[in-house]
């Protein structure tokens, strides 16, 4: 039971280091990942960096990948990651249960079995 | 140690809050592109071994117990989800976790490496995140040496008699920090400054990534204490087979 609270109250302060900034910084972009780092690069070189390789997925398309597309694609990636993580985790809580039972079971004298 | 760390991260978190004024953007892995063909491989060639080793090193936990494939479709899984989260940090940008610290945690650094890798294909081939040519340098950053760090915290951690979870959690998080300085002075080596060279690009390129990225190693250190309690609450027969256990 104890181990129950810690793990929300656990939750819920990774929940809010994530949200907080959404609302303590309104007006922020939360851009990210790609053209930051490249941003950096040219800041440092001086001159626009010409990446000599484009993504496979961005040479197939002729472009670059549609922002909603992307996120279609991340949903994927956590879906996997997800779907395997809960069916995994159901079974071993179902196991749980099981042996939990099994144990009551055999600690049990027999009394209506013999009769 | 324990209240040294905690002063560490508590110092860290109030540069980066210090530093986190300029709303500045971020990026994770190396992008497709961006690093000289002799540095692709370079870091190719470095994290090789690597993933040798936890190919064999995988095989041989798996022959020793079958049932591990559980654990260690959870530490792959736990990658996937929360390197797909991008999450809004302090800096006004956004950046994503690693979580890689569970499975190296679980099943050694070397076997790590094989998991982010698979991650890492799949964000490079479909998301034009990351990238084939950096393959090997975020391969080296986020699969390599990340969980080395992670793993060695982890181990001294349980020396020193920290509480199992605290340990847990210094891991996870400064494993998903030192991602970032990997990632950083690898691109510092490709770009170094004009004056300062190879250190001040290093400086420059971490004070992008670092202020965005520690209260997301903070996250990723408590979802995996999370998963870990979740773990030894309901796969303690698994967790004995690969040696955790006992220890603690």
């Amino acid at each position: 039971m104890k181990t129950k609270y810690k793990v929300l109250i656990l939750l819920l302060i990774a929940a809010l280091i994530a949200i907080v900034p959404l609302f303590a910084l309104k007006g922020a972009e939360f851009g990210g990942s790609d053209d930051a780092g490249s941003q950096m690069v040219a800041q440092i070189t001086g001159t626009d960096y010409q990446p000599w390789f484009t993504p496979v997925m961005e040479t197939l398309i002729h472009g670059e990948l549609p922002g909603e597309i992307e996120s279609l694609l991340f949903c994927v990636q956590t879906g996997i990651g997800v779907g395997i993580i809960a069916f995994l985790m159901g079974r071993l809580v179902e196991r749980n249960k099981k042996e939990k039972a099994n144990a009551v079971e055999a600690t049990l004298p027999e009394k209506p079995s013999i009769g | 140690m324990n209240r040294r760390e905690r002063t560490i991260v508590g110092l860290s978190a109030a540069l980066a809050l210090v530093l986190g004024v300029t709303p500045t953007v971020s990026a994770m892995h190396i992008m497709e592109g961006y690093l000289p063909v002799r540095y692709c491989i370079l870091w190719g060639v470095v994290s090789l071994p690597f993933l040798v080793a936890g190919y064999f090193s995988i095989k041989k936990t798996l022959a020793r117990s079958r049932r591990s494939m559980t654990l260690l479709a959870m530490s792959g899984a736990f990658i996937f989800v929360i390197s797909s989260l991008k999450i809004p940090s302090v800096t006004g940008s956004c950046s994503h976790m690693t979580g890689t610290g569970l499975g190296a945690i679980l099943f050694g650094a070397s076997a790590v490496s094989i998991l982010g890798i698979i991650v890492l294909l799949f964000q490079a081939i479909l998301l034009a995140h990351g990238g084939l040519t950096t393959l090997g340098a975020n391969t080296f950053s986020m699969a390599i040496a990340g969980p080395l760090v992670s793993l060695g915290l982890y181990k001294l951690s349980k020396k020193l008699k920290i509480n199992k979870h605290v340990g847990i959690f210094i891991a996870a998080a400064v494993g998903d920090l030192f991602t970032y300085c990997v990632t950083s002075v690898q691109l510092a080596l490709a770009y170094p400054s004009a004056e300062g060279g190879v250190a001040a690009s290093a400086v420059k390129f971490l004070s992008v990534f670092a202020p965005t990225q520690v209260p997301l190693a903070v996250v990723e250190g408590i979802l995996t204490v999370v998963i870990m309690m979740g773990l030894e609450t309901y796969a303690k027969a698994e967790l004995n087979d690969l040696g955790y256990m006992q220890v603690g």
